[in-house]
């Protein structure tokens, strides 16, 4: 369960002076759904999610993750939450055991626990042919499976994925998609990113449609269709955030 | 449970780290070859070339002297010179290092003494040529002692006793122990100076992997993702710096010991009695002295450069930035090294060059216990506070996050 409450994030830059990359966004989500924040480059998807896996800390507002406050209890917080994002990279000198091994320990686990929830989740995701090869040697698919590996080691409710198959091949897109049905089936609370519609349309029970760090719309797709007036999701998307669009870096 | 945290961080990395070559060399390779090339292979150079040129029978011409038959009859006697014939061009052969010296005896040399006239001897020699100068010094050496035989004869002549010359001797007496003077002085500071530079090269390129690298990489939002805390975090990639800097240091300092001891053994044959106070040594009390000093400057260099490359956005932005900070550690280092710069109470407060000025004193095996307490202590002091502000800087979003 995550639920965001005003949540909001200011910084201070130079030349533009203060951007308000996330401005009072509240929403929530529940156990066994998934819920896509739907946005264009700079809308503030990344930091809104940053956020909820308590890697930046909000200017205002919280959120309550697994019953956690972000802002009181991180690191609780983390303990609940797997993140999983295209910049969030794998340790090049470690194999694909050591560094889901890693993530386990600092996790809390105790060796035990770890052995049976590595085999476990290698055997799962058909691992065991790379357990032993260093991170720089894995293929893109590999690495997606390691880094999938490392979120679930510790089996946590609450899944964030920040744009999650950005700039992935078809086939190792699928891996992923196909991992966050799988988490929604477990379920666990989903929360994930993307300007992908077709991704949104497929996995999405709850959508938000987010620009300029403001949540502009909010609804299953069903509710969306209907109080846009639109069929397509491009349509809908298009219709929101238009009024408020400016480009995100003018220079 | 934070201890365990920092471990399991120390742990990884230090996994990294020794599969990660460029650390490698530095911890490892470096001072386990530069030193033994320094020492032994320079050294045993320098020792072959002096003797190589003490062995060697210079050529040597001589210009005039035809009337006085006896001095050249002696010169000729001279064990290893060899008088070669005048040949017209002879200066441009000194200048071409083709001849060493060329011996010029003045006209009527020998009836000139009977008449005890005043006269010169020229040596035509090149200045600071190896070769050269050897030969001058043969020469010299043979002329000096015929001059002597002739004041000797002169005052034999007038029944005068030699002592009339010499009404006394002068004689430098060194009261300072042999590993505690000459060469041993200088060679405590290049110990010093050595030791605190590869401590910093050591823990270079761990700490701007660690940080900028990892930034560069994209596995620092991964880390930050898992439950550890930040401070657990900085101070298990602090512990690898640390590690590394001092590995570095301490096999630096041993392999120094090891390699002067063989350098020595090799040296006492060519260089000859008299020259062979040079020996040099590190004892063991000392390097472990040494070493203890080096830990608190470690702590100090880690995080000094974990906080610096902590900001940097990628290895190469911490690179530069790191740049600047060789030669502020260095100048100290160096300006230790120079004859004269001696412990003073507002200098035991100077960071670097302290514990410089320290270690060039204990591997000589001088213990100043009120300057170690003072230097030992200050050190700590400052490195405590770099370590404040790495933390604190580890903690900052907008440092983390810089873009």
């Amino acid at each position: 369960m995550i639920e965001a409450r005003g949540l909001s994030k200011r910084f201070q830059d130079k030349k533009r002076g203060e951007i308000r990359a996330v401005d009072n966004v509240s929403f929530t989500c529940q156990p066994g759904k998934i819920y896509g924040l739907l946005g264009a480059n700079g809308a503030g998807k990344t930091t809104t999610l940053r956020m909820l896996a308590t890697i930046l800390e909000p200017t205002d507002g919280t959120a309550i993750v697994c019953g956690h406050d972000v802002i009181e209890q991180p690191e609780k917080v983390r303990a609940n939450v797997g993140f999983l994002s295209t910049a969030t990279a794998l340790y090049p000198r470690l194999t694909a055991q050591e560094l889901v091994e890693y993530f386990g320990r600092l996790n809390g686990l105790d060796e035990a626990t770890l052995k049976k929830r590595v085999d476990s989740i290698f055997n799962r995701l058909d691992m065991n042919g790379f357990r032993d090869r260093r991170c720089d040697k894995l293929s893109t698919g590999m690495k997606q499976k390691t880094s999938i590996a490392r979120t679930l080691v510790h089996d946590p409710p609450v899944m964030i994925f920040d744009e999650p198959t950005n700039g992935l091949d078809v086939m190792t897109a699928r891996t992923i998609t196909a991992f966050i049905h799988e988490c929604r089936n477990n379920g666990k609370t989903v929360i994930f990113s993307t300007h992908i519609m077709s991704e949104v349309e497929k996995l999405c029970d709850t959508i938000g449609i987010i620009q300029s760090g403001k949540l502009l719309s909010e609804g299953t797709l069903a509710q969306l269709r209907d109080q846009h007036h639109e069929q397509d999701l491009e349509d809908i998307f298009v219709k929101v955030v238009a009024p408020h669009y400016a480009p995100a870096e003018v220079n | 449970m934070s201890a365990r945290n920092i471990g399991i961080v120390y742990r990884k990395e230090l996994t990294e780290a020794l599969r990660d070559r460029r650390t490698l060399i530095t911890m490892f390779v470096l001072p386990l070859i530069i030193f033994p090339l320094l020492s032994v292979g320079f050294g045993a150079m320098i020792a072959v070339l002096i003797g190589k040129a003490k062995e060697e029978s210079p050529k040597v011409m001589v210009i005039g002297g035809e009337d006085s038959p006896n001095v050249l009859a002696g010169l000729k006697k001279v064990p290893k010179i060899q008088i070669v014939p005048l040949e017209s061009n002879w200066k441009e052969q000194v200048v071409n290092k083709q001849i060493p010296v060329v011996v010029e005896i003045p006209e009527g040399f020998e009836r000139n003494l009977a008449n005890q006239k005043e006269q010169t001897v020229l040596i035509h020699d090149y200045e600071g040529e190896l070769k050269s100068e050897t030969a001058k010094n043969k020469v010299e050496k043979y002329f000096n002692e015929y001059r002597d035989s002739v004041v000797k004869d002169r005052l034999a002549a007038r029944s005068l006793p030699v002592s009339i010359l010499k009404p006394f001797a002068i004689k430098p007496h060194n009261v300072a122990s042999p590993e505690k003077s000459g060469g041993a002085l200088f060679f405590g500071g290049f110990i010093a100076y050595v030791v605190v530079f590869l401590c910093l090269n050591g823990g270079m390129h761990p700490a701007m992997d660690l940080t900028a690298g990892e930034k560069e990489r994209g596995t620092m939002e991964t880390i930050l993702s898992s439950p550890i805390s930040r401070s657990h975090l900085v101070l298990g990639k602090f512990l690898l710096v640390l590690t590394t800097a001092l590995t570095t240091a301490a096999l630096s300092v041993i392999s120094m010991g090891i390699s002067f001891a063989i350098a020595n053994s090799l040296n006492t044959k060519p260089i000859q009695a008299g020259e062979a106070d040079t020996t040099l040594h590190i004892g063991v009390g000392a390097a472990l002295s040494v070493f203890i000093m080096a830990v608190p400057l470690a702590v100090l260099f880690s995080s000094v450069l974990i906080t610096i490359s902590t900001f940097a956005k990628s290895y190469k932005e911490a690179q530069s930035y790191i740049m600047p900070l060789i030669f502020i550690v260095i100048i100290p280092a160096i300006a230790a090294m120079l004859p004269g710069v001696e412990l003073t109470p507002k200098l035991a407060l100077v960071p670097i060059l302290n514990v410089s000025l320290l270690c060039k004193e204990l591997v000589i095996g001088t213990y100043h216990w009120n300057y170690i307490a003072i230097i030992f202590a200050s050190t700590c002091v400052y490195a405590a506070a770099a370590l404040f502000l790495a933390i604190k800087m580890f903690q900052r979003e907008s440092v983390l996050f810089r873009s």
